[in-house]
């Protein structure tokens, strides 16, 4: 079966998810890739047994809008992308501070191929 | 005055390690917070060190109860990357195989559930018929609870006509032990007291929030990964259990008369299975990326995968039904009295051993 | 309540669906895998089975010329004995009894040294 994705920007996410909702989609889940440089985080969505995604590249260091304003049940996979791969959402509706998976002690991100330090966070944000 | 009571994660009735942070005003649940973690294996990781092979055995111990849905999605995906045509034979045995699964795991559930109410009677008789399937899986695939038959292009063994028409007795004789609990679920007065009104999830907020399988099922929305007609979906005529109440008992009765529906799909493969080969041979590294979906007996399973033609694939990414349940669980539950909390977090099915592979 | 008696009765006089453990064990059926062992004279050291191992419990050591599982990794998939080119593996249907202590069931196969070459004569 063919794989389509449709490109987005940063700025484009929160809009185009919002105009997916009105459909009528449901969100499946979100996925991260690490392709080295970048994330590759790609978007999941299915109305009536067919599926949509959409495909979002941010260098590492950046942090992203969180579309669970929109959509309530994004905020369990953006938590989990924050433990583990260590991209910042903004706007989390819970926002668990990078623990809701791993304890303290974790230093650094255990899903990076190019692994990244794990800054000491100002405790938790909720 | 507000008290924080800790549920899980070890308690008598709870099966699964979730930890629930529930915060209570007179026995009333205000508002319920989640951990999860305790079971984190970080076993999408092992992508990068084992093979493509390897990885279907990975892959199956992502949780033990629905292990061959899992290898047979993740063996749907490579074949969808790499063109390769199951034979007919064998997408009839994969499908034969894991409605078994389901039988089996809805009858584990139907166990642990009446145990949350304290009916331990119900418990026993749904683990002893149980066995029976147990024992078919044992004869015909090997092992019992992970069964490894699933490869990349078909399946490892064969079922002789004779096991074949002793997975027909056995349907037979589940149906006569089905019938004999059915009364006890639809008309006793205990059970439908402590399951009817509890943990009302609408149309509405099951839509919305993504939840998959019999909770979205139990609250009026015909939607089955199976009607996509995957594997040998297509071939038999099946149409998806629905109730409208939305409450537990309406969960509990889609999952029993899921049961009632598996037996029957057994039957209809079983009758009409052709004859053939068991795999077709796989050549060369697989390119591209795929996403894949199944019905397991939680709920909607997807799989992303992506390869690059190396030995070892890029990135395998698993979606299971119970993490796109919790968030459902956190709506249900404000509201509720605390006794009833074992109750709703049963009537999802949890599966907490998937939720963090 | 008379639905009631009916069910008492049938399963006073019915026979218990439990057996008495050690006294009475269950027959196993056929082609299960319950253990794996090895021919050890036909093995040929070729280390497939611990190419394709997805636990990795099988250690094969050329020069000392031993093949090894560790019974506790390995979990009974059956891949070893599919891909053995001298089909030396097999997986007899018997489970292994329970143990007190695990170097009870280590297991080590050492080859012996007649049969190092198929000497002609």
């Amino acid at each position: 079966m063919a794989f389509e994705t449709k490109n987005v920007e940063k700025n484009q996410l929160v809009a185009e998810v919002r105009a997916l909702k009105n459909e009528g989609q449901r969100l499946v889940t979100t996925t991260c890739v690490d392709l080295g440089e970048s994330f590759d985080l790609l978007y999941h969505f299915d109305l009536d047994l067919q599926m949509t995604h959409l495909r979002l590249n941010v260098p590492k260091g950046e942090s992203v809008p969180s579309i669970s304003g929109i959509y309530f049940a994004a905020l369990i996979i953006e938590n989990e992308t924050q433990d583990l791969f260590g991209i910042p959402f903004e706007g989390l509706a819970l926002d668990f501070g990078g623990h809701f998976y791993l304890e303290e002690e974790v230093k650094k991100y255990p899903f990076c191929k190019v692994t990244v330090g794990k800054t000491e966070t100002a405790g938790e944000g909720a | 005055m507000a008290t924080i009571v800790p549920f899980g994660p070890q308690h008598p009735v709870l099966p699964e390690p979730l930890h629930l942070r529930l915060v209570l005003e007179d026995e009333i649940v205000k508002e319920a917070l989640p951990t999860l973690g305790y079971v984190h294996r970080g076993l999408e990781t092992l992508a990068s060190i084992r093979d493509m092979d390897q990885m279907v055995q990975i892959v199956e111990r992502v949780c033990g109860i629905c292990s061959c849905i899992h290898a047979h999605t993740y063996c749907m995906c490579i074949e969808g990357l790499m063109g390769i045509e199951v034979p007919k034979r064998a997408d009839y045995l994969r499908v034969i195989w894991s409605e078994l699964h389901r039988m089996h795991s809805h009858l584990l559930w139907l166990g642990l559930l009446a145990d949350a109410f304290g009916m331990e009677s119900m418990f026993m008789h749904a683990w002893r018929i149980r066995e029976r399937v147990m024992d078919v899986l044992e004869a015909t695939a090997g092992n019992r609870v992970i069964i490894s038959v699933n490869k990349i292009g078909g399946v490892r063994r064969d079922m002789s006509p004779d096991q074949l028409r002793w997975v027909l007795q056995v349907a037979d004789e589940l149906e006569k032990e089905l019938d004999l609990i059915k009364p006890v679920l639809t008309n006793d007065y205990s059970v439908k007291k402590r399951t009817v009104g509890v943990g009302v999830l609408t149309y509405q907020q099951a839509y919305e929030l993504g939840a998959a399988g019999p909770q979205l099922r139990g609250s009026g929305v015909a939607q089955d990964m199976r009607m996509t007609g995957y594997g040998a979906y297509k071939y038999i005529d099946f149409a998806p259990v629905v109730e409208k109440d939305g409450d537990s008992w309406a969960r509990t009765m889609v999952r029993f008369r899921e049961l009632y529906q598996s037996i029957d799909i057994v039957r209809q493969l079983v009758s009409s299975i052709p004859d053939g080969e068991l795999a077709a041979k796989v050549k060369g590294k697989p390119t591209g990326e795929i996403a894949c979906r199944s019905e397991q007996p939680r709920g909607e399973l997807m799989y992303y995968v992506k390869a690059t033609g190396d030995k070892y694939l890029d990135r395998v990414r698993i979606r299971t039904p119970t993490f796109a349940n919790v968030p459902p669980l956190l709506a249900m539950l404000p509201g509720c009295e605390m006794a009833d909390v074992p109750i709703i977090a049963l009537s999802i099915d949890p599966c907490i051993s998937c939720t963090e592979r | 309540m008379l639905d009631m008696t009916a069910t008492v009765l049938r399963n006073f006089l019915s026979k218990t669906h439990t057996r008495l453990y050690p006294f009475q064990v269950r027959e196993v059926f056929e082609n299960v895998r319950g253990n794996l062992d090895i021919r050890i004279e036909e093995c040929i050291l070729c280390g497939m089975c611990q190419k394709k191992c997805p636990s990795q419990c099988i250690t094969v050591n050329k020069e000392a010329k031993t093949w090894e599982v560790d019974p506790y990794a390995c979990v009974y998939c059956g891949i070893c004995e599919e891909c053995c080119p001298t089909s030396c593996l097999f997986m007899p249907k018997d489970y292994r009894k329970p143990a007190r202590t695990k170097e009870l069931n280590q297991q080590l196969q050492l080859k012996g040294p007649e049969k190092k070459k198929k000497a002609k004569e």
